[in-house]
Protein backbone atom coordinates (compact mmCIF):
# COMPACT_ATOMS: atom_id res chain seq x y z
CA UNK A 1 0.00 0.00 0.00
CA UNK A 2 2.88 2.38 0.73
CA UNK A 3 4.49 1.50 -2.40
CA UNK A 4 1.38 2.91 -4.16
CA UNK A 5 0.81 5.60 -2.27
CA UNK A 6 4.47 7.08 -3.22
CA UNK A 7 3.77 6.75 -6.73
CA UNK A 8 1.14 9.29 -7.31
CA UNK A 9 3.56 11.66 -7.04
CA UNK A 10 5.20 9.79 -10.44
CA UNK A 11 1.93 9.14 -12.11
CA UNK A 12 0.83 11.50 -15.03
CA UNK A 13 2.29 15.08 -15.11
CA UNK A 14 1.61 15.19 -11.51
CA UNK A 15 5.45 15.74 -9.99
CA UNK A 16 6.18 18.15 -13.52
CA UNK A 17 2.64 20.45 -12.31
CA UNK A 18 3.98 20.74 -8.81
CA UNK A 19 7.04 21.55 -9.67
CA UNK A 20 5.38 24.58 -11.82
CA UNK A 21 3.75 25.53 -8.97
CA UNK A 22 6.80 25.64 -6.93
CA UNK A 23 7.92 27.91 -10.19
CA UNK A 24 4.90 30.30 -9.31
CA UNK A 25 6.15 30.94 -6.11
CA UNK A 26 9.92 31.32 -6.89
CA UNK A 27 8.87 33.40 -9.84
CA UNK A 28 6.41 35.57 -7.38
CA UNK A 29 9.56 36.17 -4.88
CA UNK A 30 11.80 37.08 -7.41
CA UNK A 31 9.65 39.49 -8.52
CA UNK A 32 9.16 40.97 -5.49
CA UNK A 33 12.89 41.22 -4.05
CA UNK A 34 13.68 42.81 -6.93
CA UNK A 35 11.40 45.38 -6.57
CA UNK A 36 12.22 45.08 -2.52
CA UNK A 37 15.95 45.58 -3.31
CA UNK A 38 15.11 48.86 -5.96
CA UNK A 39 12.68 50.46 -3.83
CA UNK A 40 14.72 49.72 -1.03
CA UNK A 41 17.73 51.69 -1.21
CA UNK A 42 15.59 54.46 -1.97
CA UNK A 43 13.73 54.02 1.26
CA UNK A 44 16.94 53.44 3.09
CA UNK A 45 17.71 57.08 1.69
CA UNK A 46 14.85 58.38 2.78
CA UNK A 47 15.16 56.80 6.17
CA UNK A 48 18.46 58.63 6.34
CA UNK A 49 16.85 62.28 5.78
CA UNK A 50 17.98 65.34 6.97
CA UNK A 51 14.44 66.06 7.57
CA UNK A 52 12.77 64.90 10.54
CA UNK A 53 9.11 64.54 9.39
CA UNK A 54 10.60 62.17 6.27
CA UNK A 55 12.03 59.96 8.81
CA UNK A 56 9.13 60.24 11.01
CA UNK A 57 6.74 58.79 8.05
CA UNK A 58 9.63 56.32 6.89
CA UNK A 59 9.84 55.37 10.30
CA UNK A 60 6.22 54.42 10.91
CA UNK A 61 5.77 52.83 7.70
CA UNK A 62 8.69 50.55 8.90
CA UNK A 63 6.93 49.68 12.04
CA UNK A 64 3.62 49.07 10.68
CA UNK A 65 4.43 46.64 8.18
CA UNK A 66 6.79 44.97 10.71
CA UNK A 67 4.46 44.53 13.68
CA UNK A 68 1.63 43.40 10.95
CA UNK A 69 1.74 39.59 10.06
CA UNK A 70 1.82 39.11 6.51
CA UNK A 71 -1.21 37.56 6.21
CA UNK A 72 -3.40 40.63 7.55
CA UNK A 73 -1.52 42.76 4.82
CA UNK A 74 -2.37 40.14 1.88
CA UNK A 75 -5.83 40.34 3.14
CA UNK A 76 -6.20 43.45 3.12
CA UNK A 77 -4.78 44.32 -0.11
CA UNK A 78 -6.52 41.46 -1.78
CA UNK A 79 -10.47 42.15 0.57
CA UNK A 80 -9.91 45.42 1.80
CA UNK A 81 -9.01 47.11 -1.95
CA UNK A 82 -11.63 45.17 -3.89
CA UNK A 83 -14.23 45.99 -1.48
CA UNK A 84 -13.44 50.03 -0.58
CA UNK A 85 -11.64 51.10 -3.56
CA UNK A 86 -13.15 49.10 -6.15
CA UNK A 87 -9.92 48.40 -7.41
CA UNK A 88 -10.31 43.77 -7.94
CA UNK A 89 -6.44 42.66 -7.78
CA UNK A 90 -6.04 39.14 -9.31
CA UNK A 91 -4.30 37.29 -6.05
CA UNK A 92 -0.41 37.14 -7.91
CA UNK A 93 -0.94 40.88 -8.14
CA UNK A 94 -1.63 41.32 -4.46
CA UNK A 95 0.97 38.94 -3.44
CA UNK A 96 3.78 40.80 -5.94
CA UNK A 97 2.40 44.55 -4.31
CA UNK A 98 2.33 43.07 -0.58
CA UNK A 99 5.25 41.33 -0.78
CA UNK A 100 6.60 44.31 -2.58
CA UNK A 101 5.70 46.72 0.35
CA UNK A 102 7.11 44.64 2.93
CA UNK A 103 10.25 43.76 1.08
CA UNK A 104 10.86 47.18 0.83
CA UNK A 105 10.85 48.07 4.42
CA UNK A 106 12.86 45.41 5.74
CA UNK A 107 15.41 46.06 2.86
CA UNK A 108 15.23 50.10 3.28
CA UNK A 109 16.01 49.32 7.19
CA UNK A 110 18.95 47.04 6.24
CA UNK A 111 20.46 49.66 3.63
CA UNK A 112 19.42 52.86 6.63
CA UNK A 113 21.80 50.56 8.91
CA UNK A 114 24.64 49.90 6.55
CA UNK A 115 24.86 53.65 5.39
CA UNK A 116 24.88 54.88 9.59
CA UNK A 117 27.86 52.42 9.57
CA UNK A 118 29.66 53.85 7.35
CA UNK A 119 32.19 56.44 8.49
CA UNK A 120 31.28 60.17 8.34
CA UNK A 121 34.79 60.83 7.00
CA UNK A 122 33.91 58.96 3.68
CA UNK A 123 31.05 61.54 2.94
CA UNK A 124 33.18 63.96 4.31
CA UNK A 125 36.09 63.40 1.85
CA UNK A 126 33.78 62.76 -1.06
CA UNK A 127 32.20 66.31 -0.47
CA UNK A 128 35.51 67.40 -0.19
CA UNK A 129 36.93 66.52 -3.63
CA UNK A 130 34.34 68.48 -5.16
CA UNK A 131 31.58 65.30 -5.81
CA UNK A 132 28.22 66.29 -6.09
CA UNK A 133 25.33 64.02 -4.28
CA UNK A 134 24.56 61.73 -6.96
CA UNK A 135 28.58 60.90 -7.42
CA UNK A 136 28.94 60.74 -4.02
CA UNK A 137 26.65 57.80 -3.88
CA UNK A 138 28.17 56.68 -7.09
CA UNK A 139 31.35 56.06 -6.14
CA UNK A 140 32.15 56.57 -2.93
CA UNK A 141 28.96 55.07 -0.74
CA UNK A 142 27.37 52.02 -2.61
CA UNK A 143 30.72 49.99 -3.58
CA UNK A 144 31.20 50.57 0.23
CA UNK A 145 27.83 49.28 1.12
CA UNK A 146 27.53 46.54 -0.66
CA UNK A 147 29.59 44.04 0.94
CA UNK A 148 27.54 44.13 3.74
CA UNK A 149 24.04 44.56 2.00
CA UNK A 150 24.23 41.35 -0.65
CA UNK A 151 24.47 38.95 2.49
CA UNK A 152 21.77 40.14 4.21
CA UNK A 153 19.77 40.84 0.84
CA UNK A 154 20.17 37.33 -0.01
CA UNK A 155 18.70 36.13 3.24
CA UNK A 156 16.11 38.47 2.49
CA UNK A 157 15.71 36.32 -0.42
CA UNK A 158 14.80 33.21 1.50
CA UNK A 159 12.61 34.82 3.73
CA UNK A 160 10.27 36.32 0.97
CA UNK A 161 10.26 32.43 -0.49
CA UNK A 162 8.98 31.28 2.58
CA UNK A 163 6.58 33.92 3.32
CA UNK A 164 5.04 33.54 -0.13
CA UNK A 165 3.57 30.21 0.71
CA UNK A 166 0.82 32.47 1.99
CA UNK A 167 -0.19 32.95 -1.56
CA UNK A 168 -2.38 29.91 -1.49
CA UNK A 169 -4.44 31.32 0.98
CA UNK A 170 -6.08 34.28 -1.16
CA UNK A 171 -6.25 31.69 -3.88
CA UNK A 172 -3.31 31.58 -6.19
CA UNK A 173 -2.77 28.45 -7.80
CA UNK A 174 0.88 27.42 -6.21
CA UNK A 175 2.63 24.25 -5.33
CA UNK A 176 0.64 23.41 -2.48
CA UNK A 177 -2.91 24.26 -4.74
CA UNK A 178 -1.73 22.25 -6.86
CA UNK A 179 -0.79 19.33 -4.12
CA UNK A 180 -4.21 19.72 -2.68
CA UNK A 181 -5.53 19.21 -6.36
CA UNK A 182 -3.30 15.97 -6.57
CA UNK A 183 -4.57 14.43 -3.20
CA UNK A 184 -8.08 14.89 -4.00
CA UNK A 185 -8.07 13.48 -7.63
CA UNK A 186 -6.51 10.17 -5.97
CA UNK A 187 -8.82 10.38 -2.74
CA UNK A 188 -10.53 7.31 -3.49
CA UNK A 189 -7.69 5.08 -5.06
CA UNK A 190 -4.81 6.63 -2.69
CA UNK A 191 -6.49 8.10 0.21
CA UNK A 192 -2.35 7.75 1.90
CA UNK A 193 -1.35 10.14 -0.43
CA UNK A 194 -1.44 13.73 1.74
CA UNK A 195 1.62 12.12 3.66
CA UNK A 196 3.67 11.90 0.55
CA UNK A 197 2.61 15.10 -1.42
CA UNK A 198 2.68 17.26 1.50
CA UNK A 199 6.29 15.78 2.58
CA UNK A 200 7.88 16.23 -0.88
CA UNK A 201 6.36 19.96 -0.84
CA UNK A 202 7.81 20.36 2.43
CA UNK A 203 11.44 18.97 0.98
CA UNK A 204 10.99 21.12 -2.59
CA UNK A 205 11.01 24.58 0.18
CA UNK A 206 13.93 23.13 2.10
CA UNK A 207 15.60 22.33 -1.12
CA UNK A 208 14.94 26.14 -2.38
CA UNK A 209 16.06 27.67 0.84
CA UNK A 210 19.08 25.82 2.10
CA UNK A 211 21.29 26.78 -0.88
CA UNK A 212 19.95 30.38 -0.82
CA UNK A 213 20.52 30.93 3.48
CA UNK A 214 23.98 28.94 2.84
CA UNK A 215 24.83 31.15 0.14
CA UNK A 216 24.07 33.87 2.18
CA UNK A 217 26.18 32.67 5.26
CA UNK A 218 29.38 31.99 3.23
CA UNK A 219 29.19 35.54 1.63
CA UNK A 220 28.67 37.28 5.22
CA UNK A 221 31.54 35.09 6.45
CA UNK A 222 33.86 35.84 3.53
CA UNK A 223 33.31 39.41 3.19
CA UNK A 224 33.69 40.29 6.67
CA UNK A 225 36.64 42.38 7.43
CA UNK B 1 -15.96 54.75 3.47
CA UNK B 2 -18.51 54.59 6.49
CA UNK B 3 -18.28 52.26 8.98
CA UNK B 4 -20.96 50.18 10.04
CA UNK B 5 -20.36 50.46 13.49
CA UNK B 6 -23.44 48.14 14.88
CA UNK B 7 -21.62 45.40 12.82
CA UNK B 8 -18.48 46.38 14.55
CA UNK B 9 -20.37 45.84 18.23
CA UNK B 10 -22.11 42.64 17.20
CA UNK B 11 -18.71 40.95 15.70
CA UNK B 12 -16.74 42.11 18.46
CA UNK B 13 -17.87 39.31 20.86
CA UNK B 14 -16.10 36.89 18.34
CA UNK B 15 -13.30 38.49 17.79
CA UNK B 16 -12.52 38.75 21.38
CA UNK B 17 -12.70 34.87 21.82
CA UNK B 18 -10.43 34.36 18.67
CA UNK B 19 -8.27 37.20 20.21
CA UNK B 20 -7.96 34.84 23.41
CA UNK B 21 -7.29 31.76 21.37
CA UNK B 22 -4.53 33.21 19.27
CA UNK B 23 -3.30 34.47 22.57
CA UNK B 24 -2.80 30.92 24.54
CA UNK B 25 -1.80 29.25 20.95
CA UNK B 26 0.73 31.69 21.09
CA UNK B 27 2.08 32.03 24.66
CA UNK B 28 2.00 28.22 25.18
CA UNK B 29 4.34 28.26 21.38
CA UNK B 30 6.59 30.54 22.47
CA UNK B 31 7.15 28.74 25.72
CA UNK B 32 7.83 25.32 24.02
CA UNK B 33 10.12 26.67 21.42
CA UNK B 34 11.79 28.85 24.26
CA UNK B 35 12.33 25.64 25.96
CA UNK B 36 13.26 23.72 22.85
CA UNK B 37 15.70 26.41 21.75
CA UNK B 38 17.68 26.31 25.10
CA UNK B 39 18.31 22.55 25.18
CA UNK B 40 19.30 22.64 21.65
CA UNK B 41 21.65 25.54 22.33
CA UNK B 42 23.04 23.61 25.61
CA UNK B 43 23.82 20.58 22.98
CA UNK B 44 25.24 22.73 20.32
CA UNK B 45 27.52 24.54 22.93
CA UNK B 46 28.61 21.39 25.07
CA UNK B 47 28.60 19.60 21.05
CA UNK B 48 27.30 16.43 22.65
CA UNK B 49 27.99 13.99 19.61
CA UNK B 50 24.95 12.92 18.02
CA UNK B 51 22.95 14.55 19.61
CA UNK B 52 24.18 17.99 17.72
CA UNK B 53 24.26 16.70 14.66
CA UNK B 54 20.62 16.10 14.68
CA UNK B 55 20.24 19.48 16.22
CA UNK B 56 21.96 20.90 13.40
CA UNK B 57 20.25 18.77 10.88
CA UNK B 58 16.18 20.18 12.47
CA UNK B 59 17.52 23.65 12.58
CA UNK B 60 18.59 23.40 8.43
CA UNK B 61 15.26 21.66 8.06
CA UNK B 62 12.84 24.27 10.47
CA UNK B 63 14.82 27.72 9.47
CA UNK B 64 14.07 26.36 5.94
CA UNK B 65 10.88 25.89 5.18
CA UNK B 66 7.74 27.60 6.21
CA UNK B 67 5.10 27.24 9.10
CA UNK B 68 2.56 26.85 6.57
CA UNK B 69 4.23 23.94 5.06
CA UNK B 70 4.95 22.22 8.27
CA UNK B 71 1.48 22.84 9.32
CA UNK B 72 -0.15 21.03 6.46
CA UNK B 73 2.07 18.53 6.74
CA UNK B 74 1.25 17.87 10.31
CA UNK B 75 -2.41 18.18 10.30
CA UNK B 76 -2.94 17.07 6.73
CA UNK B 77 -0.33 14.48 6.00
CA UNK B 78 0.62 12.29 9.55
CA UNK B 79 -3.00 11.48 9.83
CA UNK B 80 -2.93 9.29 6.80
CA UNK B 81 0.15 7.42 8.64
CA UNK B 82 -1.98 7.34 12.03
CA UNK B 83 -0.94 9.66 13.72
CA UNK B 84 -3.40 11.90 14.31
CA UNK B 85 -3.24 15.19 15.95
CA UNK B 86 -6.28 17.56 16.97
CA UNK B 87 -6.17 21.11 15.88
CA UNK B 88 -4.54 22.62 18.52
CA UNK B 89 -2.08 20.02 19.13
CA UNK B 90 -1.16 20.75 15.59
CA UNK B 91 -0.85 24.64 15.93
CA UNK B 92 1.15 24.62 18.74
CA UNK B 93 3.71 21.69 17.75
CA UNK B 94 4.15 23.46 14.58
CA UNK B 95 5.04 26.79 15.96
CA UNK B 96 7.84 25.06 18.52
CA UNK B 97 8.99 22.98 15.41
CA UNK B 98 9.54 26.49 13.78
CA UNK B 99 9.97 28.96 16.99
CA UNK B 100 12.91 26.14 18.72
CA UNK B 101 15.57 26.94 15.81
CA UNK B 102 15.43 30.47 15.82
CA UNK B 103 15.37 30.37 19.76
CA UNK B 104 18.22 28.29 19.64
CA UNK B 105 20.34 30.29 17.22
CA UNK B 106 19.47 33.24 19.80
CA UNK B 107 20.89 31.29 23.04
CA UNK B 108 23.75 30.33 21.26
CA UNK B 109 24.98 33.47 20.44
CA UNK B 110 23.83 34.54 24.08
CA UNK B 111 25.94 31.54 25.07
CA UNK B 112 28.87 31.91 23.02
CA UNK B 113 29.49 35.68 24.22
CA UNK B 114 29.62 34.42 28.07
CA UNK B 115 33.60 34.39 28.19
CA UNK B 116 35.18 30.59 28.99
CA UNK B 117 36.65 31.76 32.86
CA UNK B 118 32.98 32.22 33.63
CA UNK B 119 32.58 28.53 33.44
CA UNK B 120 35.74 27.32 34.83
CA UNK B 121 35.40 30.41 38.00
CA UNK B 122 31.65 28.76 38.74
CA UNK B 123 33.26 25.21 39.05
CA UNK B 124 36.21 26.14 40.89
CA UNK B 125 33.83 27.51 43.52
CA UNK B 126 31.95 24.40 44.09
CA UNK B 127 29.00 24.76 41.89
CA UNK B 128 27.44 21.58 40.21
CA UNK B 129 27.80 21.87 36.22
CA UNK B 130 24.07 22.37 36.71
CA UNK B 131 23.77 24.80 39.17
CA UNK B 132 26.93 26.67 37.30
CA UNK B 133 24.84 26.78 34.27
CA UNK B 134 21.49 27.93 35.79
CA UNK B 135 23.01 30.77 38.37
CA UNK B 136 26.53 31.87 36.64
CA UNK B 137 25.92 31.09 32.74
CA UNK B 138 22.46 31.50 31.88
CA UNK B 139 21.94 34.81 33.49
CA UNK B 140 24.78 36.48 31.32
CA UNK B 141 23.95 34.38 28.16
CA UNK B 142 20.32 35.75 28.44
CA UNK B 143 21.29 39.55 28.54
CA UNK B 144 22.67 39.11 25.71
CA UNK B 145 20.32 37.15 23.82
CA UNK B 146 17.40 39.39 24.38
CA UNK B 147 17.03 41.57 21.55
CA UNK B 148 17.29 38.59 19.31
CA UNK B 149 14.67 36.79 21.69
CA UNK B 150 12.37 39.70 21.62
CA UNK B 151 12.31 39.38 18.01
CA UNK B 152 11.41 36.02 18.09
CA UNK B 153 8.32 36.69 20.49
CA UNK B 154 7.19 38.56 17.93
CA UNK B 155 7.82 36.95 14.64
CA UNK B 156 6.30 33.51 16.39
CA UNK B 157 3.03 35.80 17.66
CA UNK B 158 2.87 36.90 14.20
CA UNK B 159 3.28 33.60 12.51
CA UNK B 160 -0.10 32.42 14.33
CA UNK B 161 -1.59 33.98 11.35
CA UNK B 162 -1.86 30.93 9.72
CA UNK B 163 -3.50 28.67 12.05
CA UNK B 164 -6.59 28.92 10.55
CA UNK B 165 -5.62 26.40 7.98
CA UNK B 166 -5.66 23.72 10.77
CA UNK B 167 -9.26 24.64 11.53
CA UNK B 168 -8.57 27.14 14.40
CA UNK B 169 -10.73 30.03 14.97
CA UNK B 170 -8.15 32.44 15.61
CA UNK B 171 -8.12 36.16 14.63
CA UNK B 172 -7.80 35.24 11.02
CA UNK B 173 -10.08 32.69 10.69
CA UNK B 174 -13.09 35.18 12.24
CA UNK B 175 -12.33 38.05 10.02
CA UNK B 176 -12.57 35.87 6.74
CA UNK B 177 -15.21 33.83 8.00
CA UNK B 178 -17.08 37.56 8.52
CA UNK B 179 -15.76 38.90 4.89
CA UNK B 180 -17.06 35.75 3.33
CA UNK B 181 -20.72 35.98 5.34
CA UNK B 182 -21.64 39.71 5.89
CA UNK B 183 -18.88 41.38 2.84
CA UNK B 184 -18.25 43.85 5.56
CA UNK B 185 -15.09 43.78 4.80
CA UNK B 186 -13.37 47.51 5.97
CA UNK B 187 -15.43 46.48 9.09
CA UNK B 188 -13.87 42.63 9.75
CA UNK B 189 -10.55 43.84 8.50
CA UNK B 190 -10.14 47.19 10.89
CA UNK B 191 -11.10 44.81 13.72
CA UNK B 192 -8.36 42.42 12.65
CA UNK B 193 -5.56 44.95 12.03
CA UNK B 194 -6.63 46.89 15.82
CA UNK B 195 -6.07 43.10 17.23
CA UNK B 196 -3.02 42.33 16.29
CA UNK B 197 -1.93 45.57 17.61
CA UNK B 198 -3.27 45.01 20.90
CA UNK B 199 -1.21 42.26 21.05
CA UNK B 200 1.89 42.83 19.69
CA UNK B 201 2.23 46.96 19.94
CA UNK B 202 2.65 46.18 24.09
CA UNK B 203 5.07 43.41 23.92
CA UNK B 204 6.80 45.38 21.24
CA UNK B 205 7.17 48.46 24.32
CA UNK B 206 8.27 46.18 26.62
CA UNK B 207 10.82 44.21 25.36
CA UNK B 208 12.41 47.98 24.06
CA UNK B 209 12.07 48.72 27.58
CA UNK B 210 13.77 46.56 29.25
CA UNK B 211 16.52 46.20 26.33
CA UNK B 212 17.04 49.88 27.59
CA UNK B 213 17.20 49.23 31.29
CA UNK B 214 19.28 46.11 30.41
CA UNK B 215 22.36 45.88 32.00
CA UNK B 216 25.30 43.31 30.50
CA UNK B 217 27.26 41.45 32.39
CA UNK B 218 30.97 42.01 30.97
CA UNK B 219 33.49 39.47 33.06
CA UNK B 220 36.24 38.88 31.63
CA UNK B 221 35.19 39.53 27.82
CA UNK B 222 35.73 42.60 26.19
CA UNK B 223 33.12 41.77 23.73
CA UNK B 224 30.18 40.91 25.30
CA UNK B 225 27.67 44.19 23.77
CA UNK B 226 28.21 43.06 20.31
CA UNK B 227 27.19 39.58 21.57
CA UNK B 228 30.13 37.83 19.62
CA UNK B 229 32.56 35.99 20.35
CA UNK B 230 36.03 38.00 20.83
CA UNK B 231 38.58 36.71 18.40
Amino acid sequence: MQDSAIQVIFRGKNLLRLFQGLWVTIELSMIAILISILLGFVFGILMTSRFKWIRGICRFYLEFIRIMPQLVLLFIVYFGFARTFNINFSGEMAAIIVFSMWGTAEMGDLVRGALTSLPRHQIESGLAIGLNQKQLYWYVIFPQILRQLIPQAVNLMTRMVKTTSLIVLIGVVEVVKVGQQIIEANRLTVPSSAIWIYGLIFFMYFAVCFPISRLSIYLESKWKE
Amino acid sequence: MVLNWEFIERSLPLYQDAFFITLKLAFLGIIGATILGLLIAIIKIKKIPILSQLSQLYIELSRNTPLLIQLYFLYFGLPKIGIILSSEVCAVSGLIFLGGSYMAESFRSGLEAVSKTQYEIGLSIGLSPIKNMIYVILPQAFAVALPSFAANVIFLIKETSVFSIVAIADLMYVAKDLIGIYYETDEALLLLVLSYLIILLPVSIVFTVIERRLRYAGFGNSSHLSGQEST
